[in-house]
């Protein structure tokens, strides 16, 4: 029997196209995913992100405990500060990857993968064995992802004044609790927005409020393909236990000072950067046919090799962009891609596409469908 | 519910064909494959003047999520293919039956048509799910 989130019933009654995401049964799309994406880049669409994990870490030693579990370090937050971190086996290979918030002195909520949540749980309870460090999965919560550079103004006319003028102060990963609500300025779609985790019998009145302020409903898909625009990595593409942050474009997640910060991994990261890291991330922009998936060989013309880790074509570029492991040294430039063993050329650029509705890189790329049809709820 | 035309025959991988009288078949992909593809963003057709035979990767169907190969229904030649799917991919998702159509064979075995599902036979196979 799959899971199902406190919002189950509403993607239901509005015709979501419903699918199997790690034992949850979670909305695709309710319609178009093209037109879902352009909302969130150009206005604002809501997601239901109750599938995954949030587990409370809480006691005297908190902190002491995730500064040791995480790669980045939580000394830098202040409570109402919220940063990302990998957490590393002690090989140095990814376990997860998630949103650490800073509630109290020695209180965080852990965002974690859906599909690694149990994995997790286990994982941080071992670690925190023998320490009066609590760790507990708060499925009592629902999260709202309200994304996009209309979100507040759609915020604001679905809540209290204080919810909204609270959030609408908040920086770019700051976050504000009362009420049983925390409401954060994060997300992962490359747009403004804020992410809201609240109790499981409010989310329903809060998504209906939403919808009606306007934000667009938008599912999975179009968070898969506004996270690979953003350049997001994704925890079982980019990155997994065999795959070190210094390989996958999370380099700037590991926290190397202070150095007697011992953390778990630390010792196969140094060891590992000291050698100089065999592989790193790209961007990859096709300029022949198709539509670059994950798989599929990347070829350098100096003779190396690299894999797509994740591929779509992107609604807002209107032509098709990737994300790729190569190694380290493979130049920018031209490469080819392998598609159904035609020989396709690509462009090697960073591995970060759009951000706050910018494209950041040159595109002029082939023909693509065209955004603005389809349709979409907003004017 | 997805739309099934009585006058076309249907293959179990989610295309259709429509017969005309003339010995050419029609050939595209169903109102229930559009919309379980979602939207399309790129097609890849046969040749015109390609042979295919009953059962061969005829192209390619990509939406923003997933990529999806066309079989060919029935043996014969291609004759025409539909180029403005090649910068109208839509047309797919928004008139599977009629501008979203791919391209037109001329059949070297109309005895292949037994082969194919009725509106009725493919119905029944949407609905065992």
């Amino acid at each position: 029997m799959a899971e199902r989130t406190p919002l189950y019933p509403l993607h239901h009654a509005a015709g979501a196209r419903l699918t199997d995401f790690a034992g949850w049964e979670m909305p695709l799309h309710y319609g178009s995913q093209l037109s879902e994406h352009l909302a969130v880049r150009r206005d604002c669409g809501l997601f239901d992100v109750s599938h995954m994990g949030v587990v409370e870490v809480a006691g005297g030693k908190a902190l002491e405990f995730l500064r040791r579990v995480l790669a980045n370090d939580v000394a830098r937050l202040a409570p109402g500060r919220a940063l990302y971190s990998p957490m590393l086996s002690p090989q140095g290979g990814i376990l997860d990857d998630l949103i650490a918030y800073r509630l109290g002195p020695a209180r965080f909520f852990l965002v974690v993968n859906c599909a690694n949540t149990a994995r997790d749980l286990q994982w941080l309870r071992e670690q925190s064995a023998g320490t009066e460090v609590e760790v507990r999965l708060r499925r009592d919560l629902a999260i709202l992802a309200l994304q996009g550079p209309r979100a507040l103004e759609r915020l604001a006319r679905a809540v209290d004044v204080a919810v909204a003028d609270a959030a609408a102060a908040l920086p770019s990963f700051g976050l504000w609790e009362a009420g049983g609500w925390v409401v954060a300025r994060t997300g992962y779609t490359g747009e403004d927005g804020v992410e809201l985790l609240l109790p499981a019998d409010e989310a329903p009145g809060l998504w209906r409020a939403l919808s009606e302020a306007g934000a667009t409903l938008a599912g999975l898909a179009a968070r898969d393909s506004l996270r690979i625009e953003a350049g997001l990595p994704l925890y079982g593409q980019e990155m997994d236990e065999t795959v070190s942050p210094l390989r996958c474009g999370l380099a700037w997640t590991v926290a190397w000072e202070p150095e007697e910060r011992r953390f778990v991994g630390r010792e196969a990261l140094e060891a590992e950067r000291r050698a100089g890291p065999r592989e790193r991330l790209a961007g990859l922009l096709l300029e022949g046919r198709g539509v670059l998936r994950a798989g599929q060989r990347v070829l350098f013309p100096t003779g190396e090799e690299g894999r797509i880790t994740s591929g779509t074509y992107s609604p807002f570029l209107q032509c098709s962009i990737a994300l790729a492991r190569v190694p380290a040294d493979a130049p920018e430039g031209r490469a080819e891609v392998e598609i159904r063993g035609r020989r396709e050329p690509v462009r090697v650029v960073a591995p970060r596409f759009v951000r706050r509705g910018r494209i950041l890189v040159e595109t002029g790329c082939g023909r693509g469908r065209a955004p603005g049809g389809g349709d979409e709820r907003n004017p | 519910m997805s739309e099934i035309p009585e006058d076309l025959r249907y293959l179990e991988s989610h295309e259709w064909v429509r017969v005309d009288p003339d010995g050419t078949a029609t050939v595209g992909i169903t109102d229930h494959a559009q919309e379980s593809l979602g939207d399309v963003v790129y097609v890849e057709l046969p040749e015109v003047g390609a042979q295919l035979t009953a059962g061969d990767e005829s192209g390619v169907v990509e939406s923003v999520k997933a990529a999806s190969d066309i079989y060919a229904p029935l043996s014969g030649e291609v004759i025409e293919v539909n180029e403005e799917l090649l910068d109208h991919p839509e047309r797919v998702n928004e008139s599977p039956y009629v501008d979203g159509w791919f391209y037109r064979v001329r059949l070297s075995d109309p005895g292949e048509l037994d082969d194919l599902l009725d509106a009725e036979g493919y119905r029944r196979l949407l609905d065992e799910g």
